[in-house]
C-alpha cells in the first residue's frame, strides 16, 4: 500500500483539526433535539396550568384528594385536634424539623395542603393511618403526622408543600 | 474478514481483552487497514452514505415511537401533536419521512452503480444477492411506514398493496384476511404494520453487516474492473476511503437538508394530510415515488395476477443477475454495447417511474407496455446475448495502469444526482385537485421561499376572518387555543389570547355529581368543535361534510406539471396549497351553458369537478378590517389562506431559520472536507513527483 510522506505538519494538522472540531460541533448540536424531543411537549406544559379548588365542601377531619400536574394533592380540613397535636410536638426532635406554622397559611391554620407522593420513593401514602394520626405509606413503612412531617421510617423529608395561594377564604389556587 | 488481525495493542489492559474477545482487532481489520481499490470514484461512497441513513432512520424512528399512538383513532392526531407540541417534532418527522427518500435515492444510485460496473460478477455474486434482500427488505419497511400515518394514501396505499395477494389463486383471499387481521384494513392491521416497521429496520442492519462481511471477502470492485493485484493497487481504507465517504456524505445531507427544511412535504402526497377514511377513496392513487416503476409495471398487464407476478418478477431477477450475464468483462467502460444498453435501461426504469405517476389509460398504458417489456428483455435476452456478441476493449493490466488514464468523475456524479432528483419529482407530480381545472393564479406570500415569514397582521385578520365566516361549518381541531400567543403565528399578546379563549365554551367534566358541563375555554384548550360529530356535521350543511381546517393548506395541491415540479425544487415553492384555497374563495361563478349542476351544489371554477356544496363563503365587505385594509373578498381569501397555512405548520418559521443555519453548517464542512480529502490523498494522486521530490506542492504547502 502507499505510504503517507508527510510535509511541513502543522498546516495540515491544522486543517484536520477545524474539520474534526466543527464536524464535532455538528455532532453535538444534533443531540439537542434528539435530546429536547423527551421533555415535556408543549401541550403537557400548558395542561400544567394552576387549578382552582373550592374548599367549602369539605367537612371539618375530611381529607381529598385533587389533582396538579399528574400529581395528587392532598387538602387536609383539619380539627382542632390534628392541630393541637401537630404543634404540641418538639420540633427539634423531628428528623425533618419544621413547625406546624410554616408549613400552612397564616389564619387559615385548619388548611393543610400538600403534594400526596411519599418524599421516600414516590408511592402515595394512606390517610388517617399509622401512630400519628396522619398518613402511613405502606410501600416502606413511612408515617407521617397530621402536618404532613416524617416521623417514621425511610423517608428523608417532610412531604412537599405546592405552590398554592388562597384567592377567598374558601378557595385556594394551586400553582 | 480478512483473515486474522496483526493488532497488537500495547496498553496491557487491551491485550488482555483482546485475547479474549478480538473485536478491536476485527474493527481494524475491516476499517482501517481493510485495503480499498485506490482508483475508486465517487460512486462508491453511496455505501457508507446508506450505512449513515439507515442510522439516521433508526434513530429517529425510535425517537418518533416515543409520540406516536399506533391505534386507527390516534395515530392521525398524534402525528400532527408531534408536529406541533414536542420540541423539535417536526424536525424529526420531516427527517425521517424525507430520510426513506433520501434512502432510496442512494440504494438507487448504489444499485446502478453496481449495475454499471459489473459489481455483481464472480466472486461478488453472494454480496449482490444480499443486497437485493436488503433493496426488498427497504420497500417492506417503507411501505409498511408510509401507512402508520393513516392518512388518506396510507389507508388506501396499504389497501391496493395487500391486496396483490389476493391475486394468488385459492390462498389469496384468506392470505389477505390474514394479512389484514380483519375483513378489511383496520386497527389490527395499523398495529401489527406497525410492529413490523419497527422490526424490519433492525433486520436490514443485521442484513447489511453480512453484506459488508461478504464484502470485505471479496474486496471491493473498481471503476476498471480488474481485481487489484499488487499493494500499490491498494489503499488502506482509513484514512483514505474513510475521508473521501465522510465528504460525499455531508455533501448527500446537503440534498437532505434541502428537502427536510425548504420543501419537507414535496415528496409526499397531500392527501396523506386528510385523515384515513374507509368510505372514499382519493382520486388518484399513487404509492411513494420510489416504488413508482414497479407500479408501473403492474398496471401495464391487464391480468391482474400475471401483473402481481411481473411486479414481483422485476425485483426478484435482479438476484439472477450475476448469472443472466455472460460477459466475463465487469466494467462498463470495456463494453461498448454494454455501456449503451446501460443507459437505455436508466431511461426506461425512469420512464416506467414517470408513468406511474400518471393515471393508468391511453397512451400511458401502452408506453407502460413497451417499457415493461424493455426491461424484461434486458435481463433475459440482452444481458445473455451481449456476452457472446460484444467485442470488449482491451483490460487495463492493473489499477495503477488504469489510474494513469482515470478521468474525473464529480461533474457527471452530480449532474446525474440532479437529474435522479429531477426524475424521482416527476414520479410524485400527482394531485388531487386536477381533473380539468384551470390552474390557480400564483399569489405572493409573505411566507414563501427561504428566508419567509408570517405577517402578522395577516395572520390576526385572517383569524378574524375564519371566526367570523368559517368558524359557522369549519373546525380547526389540532390547533390550541395557546398557539395565538405562540412566537411564530398571530403572535396576540398573552392577554388577548386569554379572552379569545374565554369566548368559546368547552365542553368538561364530568363534575361531582357525574355531569357533562360546559366551561370557558382556557388557553390549554384546542378550539372546540364545531358540531359534536360528522353526522351532526352533514346533517346541518345538506349533506355536506365541512372538513376540519387544521392541515387543510398541506392537504390540498394542484397539479403542477412538466417542467414547473422540477423548477419547485430549486425555487422552494410549497404554496400549492394556499394558492389553490386562495382559488376556490375567489371561484364562485355561474355554471357555464350546458353545466348539470346538482342540487344544492355551487358551481367553482377551481372545485375538482365544479359542484361544491359549500356556498360562496365570502363577499366584499362582510368583515369589518380594523387596520384599514380594504375589505375585499381577495382580502379576505388571501387573509384566512395565510392564517390557515400558519395552521397546518406553526413551525414553518423555526424550520426555514434552523434550516438556513444548517445549510452554512454543512457548506462550511464540506468545505473543510473536500479540503482535507485533497490533502490526504495528495501523496496517492501524485506518486511520483513525491517520489522524486518535485511536486511543487508537497514542499510549497
Amino acid at each position: 500500500m502507499t505510504t503517507v510522506s508527510s510535509a511541513e505538519p502543522t498546516r495540515r494538522d491544522f486543517l484536520y483539526i477545524a474539520t474534526g472540531a466543527v464536524a464535532a460541533i455538528g455532532g453535538a448540536a444534533t443531540l439537542v433535539p434528539l435530546i429536547a424531543q423527551m421533555n415535556p411537549d408543549a401541550s403537557t406544559i400548558a395542561a400544567g396550568a394552576p387549578v382552582e379548588i373550592d374548599l367549602a365542601p369539605i367537612a371539618d377531619g375530611q381529607m381529598i384528594k385533587v389533582f396538579w400536574r399528574s400529581k395528587p394533592i392532598f387538602i387536609f380540613h383539619r380539627s382542632k385536634k390534628d392541630i393541637d397535636e401537630a404543634r404540641a410536638v418538639n420540633v427539634a426532635s423531628l428528623p425533618d424539623p419544621q413547625p406546624d406554622q410554616a408549613r400552612v397559611k397564616e389564619g387559615h391554620d385548619q388548611w393543610l395542603i400538600v403534594i400526596g407522593i411519599c418524599t421516600h420513593l414516590g408511592c402515595i401514602p394512606l390517610a388517617r393511618q399509622g401512630a400519628y394520626d396522619g398518613w402511613f405509606c405502606p410501600c416502606h413503612g413511612s408515617v407521617y403526622d397530621t402536618s404532613g412531617r416524617i416521623r417514621q421510617g425511610p423517608a428523608p423529608t417532610n412531604l412537599v408543600i405546592p405552590p398554592y395561594a388562597f384567592t377567598s377564604d374558601t378557595k385556594i389556587q394551586i400553582g | 474478514m480478512s483473515g486474522h488481525s496483526s493488532f497488537e495493542p500495547n496498553n496491557a489492559f487491551l491485550k488482555w481483552f483482546e485475547q479474549r474477545l478480538p473485536i478491536l482487532g476485527l474493527l481494524k481489520a475491516s476499517f482501517v487497514d481493510y485495503p480499498t481499490p485506490r482508483n475508486l470514484n465517487y460512486w462508491w461512497t453511496f455505501g457508507g452514505i446508506l450505512s449513515f441513513m439507515l442510522a439516521v432512520q433508526i434513530v429517529t424512528g425510535i425517537v418518533l415511537v416515543m409520540h406516536y399512538t399506533p391505534h386507527v383513532d390516534h395515530a392521525f392526531n398524534s402525528v400532527e401533536m408531534l408536529m406541533r407540541d414536542v420540541n423539535y417534532g417536526w424536525l424529526l418527522r420531516y427527517l425521517h419521512a424525507n430520510g426513506a427518500s433520501m434512502f432510496f435515492v442512494a440504494v438507487y444510485i448504489h444499485m446502478f452503480r453496481g449495475l454499471y460496473y459489473g459489481s455483481y460478477k464472480a466472486p461478488r455474486e453472494i454480496l449482490w444477492i444480499l443486497g437485493v434482500i436488503i433493496y426488498l427488505l427497504m420497500m417492506a419497511t417503507g411501505f409498511l411506514g408510509y401507512t402508520l400515518p393513516w392518512g388518506q394514501m396510507s389507508y388506501w396505499g396499504a389497501t391496493v398493496i395487500t391486496n396483490f395477494f389476493s391475486a394468488f389463486p385459492l390462498v389469496g383471499e384468506p392470505l389477505v384476511t390474514w394479512l389484514w387481521g380483519g375483513y378489511a384494513i383496520g386497527n389490527p392491521t395499523l398495529q401489527r404494520f406497525f410492529s413490523l416497521h419497527y422490526l424490519l429496520p433492525f433486520v436490514i442492519a443485521g442484513v447489511v453487516v453480512l453484506h459488508v462481511w461478504a464484502l470485505h471477502v471479496s474486496g471491493q470492485n473498481n471503476p476498471a474492473g480488474v481485481e487489484p493485484k499488487t499493494p500499490k493497487d491498494t489503499v488502506p481504507f482509513t484514512p483514505y476511503a474513510t475521508v473521501k465517504d465522510a465528504f460525499f456524505m455531508v455533501v448527500f445531507c446537503l440534498l437532505y437538508a434541502w428537502f427536510v427544511f425548504y420543501i419537507p412535504n414535496y415528496l409526499g402526497h397531500a392527501d396523506n394530510y386528510i385523515p384515513a377514511n374507509p368510505g372514499v377513496t382519493p382520486a388518484h392513487i399513487v404509492p411513494e415515488w420510489y416504488y413508482l416503476p414497479f407500479y408501473a409495471i403492474l398496471r401495464a398487464i391487464p391480468n391482474k395476477l400475471l401483473g402481481v407476478l411481473a411486479l414481483f418478477g422485476s425485483i426478484i431477477i435482479l438476484a439472477f443477475l450475476p448469472w443472466l450475464d455472460t460477459s466475463r468483462v465487469k466494467s462498463a467502460r470495456y463494453r461498448p454495447l454494454y455501456r449503451i444498453f446501460f443507459w437505455v435501461f436508466v431511461v426506461v426504469c425512469l420512464g416506467l417511474g414517470w408513468l406511474g405517476s400518471k393515471p393508468a389509460e391511453g397512451g400511458y398504458v401502452t408506453a407502460a407496455r413497451v417499457l415493461t417489456f424493455w426491461y424484461f428483455f434486458h435481463f433475459i435476452v440482452l444481458l445473455p446475448v451481449l456476452g457472446f456478441v460484444e467485442k470488449t476493449k482491451p483490460l487495463p493490466n492493473s489499477i495503477s495502469e488504469s489510474v494513469l488514464k482515470g478521468k474525473k468523475v464529480v461533474a457527471s456524479l452530480l449532474v446525474a444526482l440532479l437529474v435522479g432528483v429531477a426524475a424521482i419529482a416527476g414520479g410524485h407530480s400527482s394531485a388531487s385537485a386536477a381533473e380539468g381545472a384551470p390552474q390557480p393564479p400564483r399569489q405572493k406570500w409573505t411566507f414563501s421561499g427561504p428566508f419567509g415569514t408570517f405577517d402578522r397582521a395577516q395572520l390576526q385578520r385572517g383569524f378574524k376572518v375564519y371566526r367570523e365566516v368559517c368558524q359557522a361549518c369549519h373546525s380547526l381541531s389540532l390547533v390550541a387555543l395557546r398557539n395565538l400567543a405562540e412566537p411564530g403565528g398571530p403572535e396576540f399578546s398573552r392577554a388577548q389570547a386569554e379572552a379569545v379563549a374565554a369566548e368559546y365554551k368547552v365542553k368538561d367534566g364530568p363534575n361531582d355529581q357525574g355531569e357533562m358541563f360546559e366551561r370557558d375555554g382556557r388557553l390549554a384548550d384546542r378550539f372546540p368543535p364545531t358540531f359534536a360529530n360528522e353526522q351532526a356535521a352533514r346533517a346541518a350543511n345538506g349533506g355536506a361534510y365541512p372538513p376540519d381546517l387544521s392541515v387543510i393548506a398541506k392537504a390540498r395541491t394542484y397539479e403542477r406539471g412538466f417542467p414547473w415540479f422540477l423548477i419547485d425544487i430549486v425555487s422552494q415553492y410549497q404554496e400549492n396549497g394556499p394558492d389553490y384555497i386562495v382559488a376556490l374563495l375567489e371561484g364562485y361563478e355561474d355554471p357555464p351553458a350546458g353545466f348539470q349542476l346538482p342540487e344544492g351544489s355551487n358551481y367553482n371554477k377551481y372545485f375538482p369537478g365544479h359542484a361544491i356544496g359549500m356556498p360562496q363563503p365570502l363577499q366584499d365587505g362582510q368583515i369589518e378590517y380594523a387596520d384599514g385594509t380594504p375589505a375585499t373578498l381577495h382580502n379576505y381569501a388571501k387573509d384566512v389562506t395565510a392564517f390557515l397555512m400558519w395552521t397546518a405548520e406553526p413551525h414553518m418559521e423555526a424550520r426555514k431559520r434552523i434550516g438556513f443555519q444548517v445549510m452554512i453548517f454543512l457548506i462550511v464542512l464540506a468545505g473543510l472536507m473536500y479540503f482535507t480529502k485533497k490533502k490526504v490523498w495528495h501523496e496517492v494522486e501524485k506518486p511520483r513527483e513525491i517520489a522524486t521530490g518535485q511536486d511543487p506542492k508537497a514542499t510549497s504547502m
